[in-house]
């Protein structure tokens, strides 16, 4: 194995003050280099009254607080588990509503997977919400990851660590991997539209299918590198993608929910149960999910390993 | 069919929908975008507010074309119209009061990123105040959760990272006691909607079995949003969160985004619960003893602190103590007196939160009461400003501040003996505290300092939402009557 693969295991922090092969280290980030390292060392100086509390036992105290509450915690939520109204017992204040979904769920969703009709149906909204969720996630991570001209200046990243670990690290050049992905991707993608469009028949839709397709995503990456995922799958694509999804599930529920409300007739087919095309607007809200999980998932990927979605 | 009972649902609809189109334009774009949409939904909310007061009467608004209990639906009453109101006028005043420290705080190419967010937060903030539905609630809390962080992180320092992972930490934990909440009353009832889960649960009440494991359920729910919204016990994350946030950002947590929490466990109290069977429970007396904690050890903290927005985070906890006290006092008196504290906290927080980054502008950058000395004098708006919302929280007449501290006597007058002592006791207290930092404070920048000339300049885009918020906060203090009648008229319908 080379030296500095053994020295980088065994945590030492001095390695890329001595890299030789490769790019040469200019000196003044060099310079850089140690006074960060001089920084740290000053800092853990600092933490020096942290120490002493913990020898005080301040810690076991805490720990022994934490314990204690989260027992309690545990006992009370199993005594109330234990005085909730048996699991499947025929309760009638209780079932009103599962009844109906159960009963009435096929002719009035069109779609024959129960769940898929509730959740994008009888309560469309919390998926609405639900879909936001991740799209939020998605901006925090940006914020949280993305290299801008700030995190580079301010010195939180450091645009040299990141560059050389980058090259250490990625293995998209490797035949075997590059085999199986040949092999394996179209079948995941595949196997994810298959997922998506059956939403509405059977077990899956937007969610699960979003997460293949996503995953088939981030294994394309892994194994052809990002500038082949690049060239058909920019930040761009990406985020119009992101766009057009939610503003489709937007106006789309939103034209559903302004006409049930106000008992207008919102001319959008059932379809017959069974068939593809059937379930009204659950396929097209389906897929829109779909859209949003994959890019979501993508996007973290690509955020951390480079720091960006596209491009550098 | 009237177009404004569709409003409610534009308000939603329209935010969440701008939040995704801000992600694709970009920073002043998004910031001029955001603006305007703010105007929009105002006119909407104050349409809605217009119209339930005139017809009297509330209205439902089935999501969709499933009716009540087995689809969504979200409710307008007076309340939620005047809450969603408020909660808009402050939200566009901290926005545009704070959009200059925003372009110094946060990366060019990620403004419209915090923009976006800003917008999904507003979507969030009116589905709480409109939704009838407690998993909607949880939903919804999940994205103000995140959009919370998400603006905290955004200023890309060391301190506002460990801030913002402290109090995610702090809110997943909410957020969990809180679904585990709704899943056991879910279990208990087989409703998640409010009104039909009322119903059940009046039913049930009457086994003490049942009315105990209740009270467990509904004590993990209140757990889980007072952690959120920072009652005592809970408050720690509070001075770094907000005291390192962009001001905007700290306005807008502190005034909105706590006060959205509390909102929401109020109306699971009353209209999921059903407010008798909830005032059979002991839980009100916890409420009220941690209600009046956090008055006193929120102002002790707020005196000891020698960072000026530190104290004014440290007496954010100080008032949220304030309105569970209200909630622990119970009766209409005690609700009324704390929905009319969430109001006058929601205005007045939001505006020292965004004079003290300006006071400190003129000192050096520093936040530190010995460099602020004499920044009142140095830019004379943010110094009235700081001043007029100092006097309000003290309690000085003509302000709102005083209004609700009277509202909260006269419902401890009301509430029994025992309560009426302490209550009054801590009101005392707490008054004599906050003077005590605030008048410190406002003596402290306006005391000349001769070495230090640096002035500001003086900006219509800060001056007009400060003037709003000033005029929100003498509305509230001088005509407090038609607020309160409003709160009244709501509490009823509300039942």
């Amino acid at each position: 194995m080379k030296e500095w693969l053994v020295r980088w295991l065994s945590g030492d922090m001095e390695l890329l003050d001595n890299v030789s092969d490769g790019e040469e280290v200019p000196d003044s980030s060099r310079e850089d280099l140690k006074k960060r390292k001089k920084e740290i060392r000053q800092n853990i100086k600092g933490t020096e009254s942290v120490v002493s509390a913990e020898r005080k036992g301040f810690f076991a105290f805490y720990h022994a607080v934490a314990v204690l509450s989260c027992m309690v915690l545990i006992g009370v939520l199993m005594y109330t588990v234990a005085n909730l109204p048996r699991y499947g017992e025929e309760n009638p204040r209780t079932v009103e509503v599962v009844k109906r979904y159960v009963e009435h769920g096929v002719e009035e969703t069109g779609a024959i997977n129960i769940v898929t009709g509730m959740i994008l149906d009888y309560r469309a909204f919390d998926t609405l919400g639900e879909s936001h969720v991740l799209f939020t996630a998605l901006v925090c991570v940006l914020i949280l990851l993305r290299l801008d001209e700030k995190t580079v200046r301010g010195g939180h990243l450091d645009s040299y660590y990141r560059i050389k670990e980058d090259r250490y690290f990625d293995i998209s050049g490797d035949t075997i991997l590059r085999l199986v992905g040949t092999i394996l991707v179209p079948c995941i993608i595949l196997f994810g539209i298959y997922v998506l469009l059956n939403g509405q028949n059977g077990p899956g839709g937007g969610f699960s299918a979003g997460a293949i397709l996503g995953a088939a995503l981030i294994m394309f990456s892994a194994a052809f590198g990002f500038d082949a995922v690049d060239r058909v799958f920019s930040a761009k694509v990406l985020s119009l993608t992101t766009f057009v999804s939610l503003a489709f599930y937007s106006i789309a529920k939103g034209y559903v929910f302004f006409t049930g409300a106000n008992g207008l007739e919102n001319h959008i087919p059932k379809g017959i149960p069974g068939a593809i095309l059937s379930g009204g607007l659950i396929l097209p809200l389906n897929v829109a999910v779909g859209m949003v999980v994959a890019c979501t998932m993508y996007g973290f990927f690509s955020l951390f390993k480079r720091g960006n979605i596209g491009g550098a | 069919m009237v177009i404004i009972t569709s409003f409610p649902l534009f308000t939603i609809l329209f935010s969440l929908f701008s939040g995704v189109l801000c992600f694709l334009l970009k920073g002043r774009m998004a910031k001029r975008y955001t603006f305007v949409l703010e105007i929009v939904l105002i006119g909407m909310a104050a349409s809605v507010l217009i119209y339930v007061v005139q017809t009297g009467r509330e209205f439902t608004y089935a999501m969709g074309e499933f009716p009540a209990p087995w689809g969504n639906e979200i409710r307008a009453g007076v309340l939620e119209a005047v809450m969603a109101l408020l909660f808009l006028v402050v939200m566009i005043c901290s926005v545009t009061a704070g959009h200059r420290f925003v372009n110094v705080d946060i990366d060019e190419s990620k403004v419209n990123l915090y923009y976006a967010l800003l917008n999904l937060m507003t979507a969030a903030l009116m589905s709480l105040v409109w939704t009838n539905d407690i998993f909607t609630g949880y939903v919804f809390v999940e994205i103000l959760t995140l959009t919370s962080c998400g603006i905290l992180i955004v200023r890309e320092l060391g301190r506002t990272t460990l801030a913002a992972v402290r109090y995610m930490i702090l809110n997943l934990l909410g957020s969990g006691l809180f679904l585990l909440g709704v899943v056991l009353l879910y279990s208990m009832t087989g409703h998640l909607l409010m009104v039909p889960m009322q119903r059940t649960i009046s039913e049930l009440a009457s086994d003490p079995g049942v009315l105990r494991n209740l009270t467990i359920v509904v004590g993990i729910l209140t757990i889980g949003l007072s952690i959120k919204s920072g009652l005592f016990p809970f408050h720690y994350w509070m001075p770094d969160t907000y005291g390192w946030a962009t001001p905007t950002s700290a306005a807008v947590l502190s005034a909105i985004v706590s006060k959205a929490y509390i909102f929401l466990l109020f109306k699971i109290y009353y209209r999921a619960i059903g407010i008798k069977t909830f005032e059979m429970m002991p839980l009100k007396n916890i409420l009220l003893v941690l209600g009046i904690g956090g008055i006193i050890v929120g102002s002790v903290g707020a005196i000891l602190s020698n960072n000026i927005n530190r104290m004014v985070a440290l007496s954010s906890a100080a008032q949220i103590g304030y309105i569970y006290t209200g909630l622990g006092l119970g009766g209409a008196a005690g609700y009324t007196a704390a929905l009319f504290h969430i109001l006058v906290h929601a205005v007045t927080k939001s505006q020292l939160f965004l004079t003290t980054p300006r006071l400190a502008e003129v000192s050096g950058g520093s936040l530190l009461f010995r460099e602020l000395q004499g920044s009142g004098l140095r830019d004379r708006a943010a110094g009235g400003f700081f001043t007029v919302s100092a006097l309000s929280m003290i309690g000085i007449p003509i302000f709102a501040g005083f209004s609700s501290k009277l509202q909260f006597g006269l419902a401890a007058v009301g509430a029994g003996n025992r309560k009426l002592i302490l209550v009054m006791l801590a009101l005392a207290v707490s008054s004599l505290l906050n003077a005590m930092y605030f008048i410190r404070t406002v003596i402290r920048i306006y005391t000349d300092h001769p070495e230090k000339t640096e002035r500001a300049g003086r900006r219509a885009g800060y001056i007009i939402p400060m003037l709003v918020l000033t005029g929100c906060n003498l509305f509230l203090g001088l005509f407090s009557r038609v607020t309160l009648e409003l709160i009244r008229r709501g509490l009823s319908m509300f039942g």
